[in-house]
């Protein structure tokens, strides 16, 4: 009788929401390629870090003051004085760089295995939409503290705007309120920060995963799992999203939150990094603290925009430095997706974007040196050049031939049975090869002492695999 | 949907028409929304003219008041620092203040009405930070070509004495000179034009 009600309701609802059916469709029966690797978990973390952005600005608003008067000491009354207001506070803040983190492993990962290449353009559009957006949110949400660096920082971005011929003044003061940062640009950033960009994102981020699961997920090897499928019609390298990924993913989730709680616990301001030091002197109108940079994530921009000598092209630089990556899927021109495949050009070109990235990332840190400016320039000219030159470069590589099937990778536990061996190599000298072997044989306690030709062999070996991959 | 029968051109130009007056219908709409982000009556009437008192003002000295919300900087400059400034030109995008924003009265090369008292808006004209006032000559971090003058901790944009932007730096002209005239000979007022003089 009570089983009967059970399944009445069950009944009475699915007739009216097709609840078992977006299930499947979208986790029971939604095939992913089995071989995700590490790689593959910055999408499922980016979704919880906007969920935690969500869940905490949703607490922090109620004790937060939009008014320039107010918004400095309503920042430090949550943190000292609402109950728990600093864990809330500090997983928000901390929040905003790790999104950042995520978000920047998850594209990288798209660099690597071809993930927007033809037929998901559309998915990387939507993407480079959500950080888009996502820059916007971390802008604006960097002024409600009302600190040095909030207020000089919006001051700067705004400003911006001002730098496009004609309109840009006008533009740069609607978009303030005012003819200075002032209560007015507090007030209207704080609606955005809650209400309009979140709405965006998460819309963006709807979007970004009927997009995906329209064409299905791309994989380390860059083939399509549908191109080969069982008799049931599904795909024979493919495994349900649940429970197979929903289970890998949390491991992910739990490694990630065990770093997320150490930043939160014992280093929530990152020497700086995370909450800049200058934040905790309230806003003056008056006076540019010495040193001003943005938060890390957006240091690498920044550095561009100040390696160009010239207001406009300078902003152009920094502006063409975001619009290139919506263009990537049209501009790599290589027939293969992953980089298994490609040939070592683009390895390399990769390589040196990643390098430039993080310089640019950590000059944007630092004074504007003529040195400092310099280099910045250099970097800044291999950033638009592993874009630009793509068309060239991508269409020039060798590939290698892509398999029909995934491959197989090793995994840990079979890696880990080398362990033992390597260890041997590094550390036992063999006996009988030298003569200093066999005076070590004699008066050693320790059967373990480094092997230095073991070492250097176990080098060369890393350095020629380093060396073929690159190839 | 039976389409037989039915005047094709005409439910063609029914619909073309009904688009046309919903997007201006919704263009007329967006405006209420995008003005009210404007500055307001309020913030366009703030902005009363500041009295300076620069008698107790030694030679060298720099003073700051707000104006408008934004920083205006007053500095006495000595007469070794008015020589100096004329031997920069050459290094100057702007030497002559043709393309900055300034008062007739303070289209100079001193960029004043008095030689030795600038008042200036303290903020960088590339984009918006208060440059950081540096009057010693050569210093360590910023080398031997630095002759005084000040500098932009935000973006490397250099200023001489007069706000006068140099070359090859981000900043595209000069600092603003805010309109100002002199009550006395010790006292201004920042945000009332100076009588112009008849030239």
């Amino acid at each position: 009788m009570k089983r009967d009600r059970i399944t009445e309701c069950n009944d009475w609802f699915l007739q009216r929401f097709p609840l078992t059916k977006l299930w499947n469709e979208h986790m029971a029966h939604y095939y992913a390629p089995k071989n995700f690797n590490f790689w593959y978990f910055f999408g499922s973390l980016a979704l919880l870090v906007l969920v935690n952005q969500i869940l905490t600005g949703i607490f922090l608003t109620m004790n937060y003051k939009p008014d320039a008067k107010l918004a400095f000491d309503s920042v430090e009354y949550i943190m000292r004085d609402v109950s728990w207001g600093w864990l809330i506070r500090y997983m928000h803040s901390t929040g905003s760089s790790a999104f950042f983190i995520v978000v920047y492993l998850h594209m990288f990962r798209g660099l690597m295995y071809g993930s927007y290449k033809h037929p998901r353009e559309l998915i990387w559009i939507f993407g480079m939409l959500l950080f888009v957006a996502l820059m916007a949110e971390a802008f604006m949400g960097y002024l409600l503290p009302w600190g040095q660096m909030s207020y000089w920082g919006a001051q700067v971005i705004i400003s911006l705007f001002s730098a496009i011929p004609v309109i840009g003044d006008d533009l740069s003061l609607w978009l303030r309120g005012d003819y200075v940062v002032s209560d007015a640009t507090l007030n209207r950033f704080f609606a955005f920060h809650v209400i309009a960009v979140p709405l965006a994102l998460v819309l963006l981020v709807f979007l970004h995963i009927v997009a995906l699961h329209e064409v299905g997920s791309n994989n380390p090897d860059g083939i399509e799992i549908k191109d080969s499928k069982d008799p049931w019609g599904h795909p024979v390298d493919g495994i349900p999203f649940h429970p197979y990924y929903t289970v890998k993913d949390l491991v992910g989730v739990g490694v990630f939150m065990l770093f997320f709680a150490t930043v939160i616990f014992y280093m929530p301001e990152m020497g700086g990094y995370f909450l800049e030091h200058a934040n905790f002197i309230p806003a003056d109108p008056m006076k540019t603290p010495e040193h001003i940079a943005p938060v890390w994530y957006f240091t690498p921009f920044y550095a561009i925009l100040r390696a160009i000598p010239d207001k406009f092209a300078g902003v152009i630089g920094m502006g063409g430095a975001i619009v290139v990556l919506f263009l990537l899927p049209w501009l790599d021109r290589s027939p293969v997706r992953s980089i298994r495949y490609r040939g070592g050009i683009y390895k390399k070109a990769l390589a040196l974007f990643v390098i430039s990235f993080i310089a640019l990332g950590y000059l944007g840190t630092q004074p504007a040196t003529p040195t400092a400016t310099l280099v910045a320039r250099f970097f800044t000219a291999i950033y638009f050049g592993f874009f630009l030159l793509m068309p060239l470069y991508t269409r020039w590589e060798k590939t290698k031939p892509v398999p029909k099937r995934l491959t197989t990778t090793h995994s840990l536990e079979e890696q880990l049975g080398h362990l033992p061996e390597l260890i041997e190599e590094i550390t036992k000298i063999k006996a009988g090869s030298t003569e200093i072997g066999h005076a070590a044989f004699k008066s050693s306690f320790f059967a373990i002492r480094p092997n230095p030709n073991g070492i250097k062999n176990v080098i060369s070996r890393v350095v020629k695999n380093v060396k073929g991959s690159l190839d | 949907m039976n389409n037989k029968g039915v005047d094709q051109s005409k439910r063609q130009f029914l619909t073309s028409a009904l688009t046309v007056v919903g997007a201006v219908g919704s263009g007329y709409l967006a405006v209420p929304f995008l003005a009210q982000m404007q500055p307001s009556a309020k913030a366009m009437a703030a902005g009363a003219p500041v009295e300076v008192d620069i008698s107790k003002m030694e030679s060298g000295q720099l003073i700051r008041v707000a104006w408008r919300g934004k920083p205006v900087w007053i500095l006495n400059r000595s007469s070794q620092v008015l020589e100096t400034l004329k031997t920069l030109d050459s290094e100057l995008r702007d030497p002559l203040s043709l393309e900055s924003l300034q008062p007739e009265s303070s289209k100079n090369p001193e960029r004043s009405i008095k030689p030795e008292i600038l008042v200036a808006v303290g903020l960088c004209t590339h984009l918006g930070c208060s440059p950081t006032f540096r009057p010693e000559i050569a210093p360590n971090d910023l080398g031997d070509k630095w002759k005084g003058g000040f500098f932009c901790p935000c973006h490397g944009s250099w200023f001489d004495l007069a706000g006068r932007v140099y070359r090859g730096v981000p900043a595209p002209t000069n600092l603003e000179i805010p309109p100002y005239r002199y009550i006395t000979d010790t006292q201004l007022i920042i945000g009332e034009p100076a009588e112009e003089q008849s030239a």
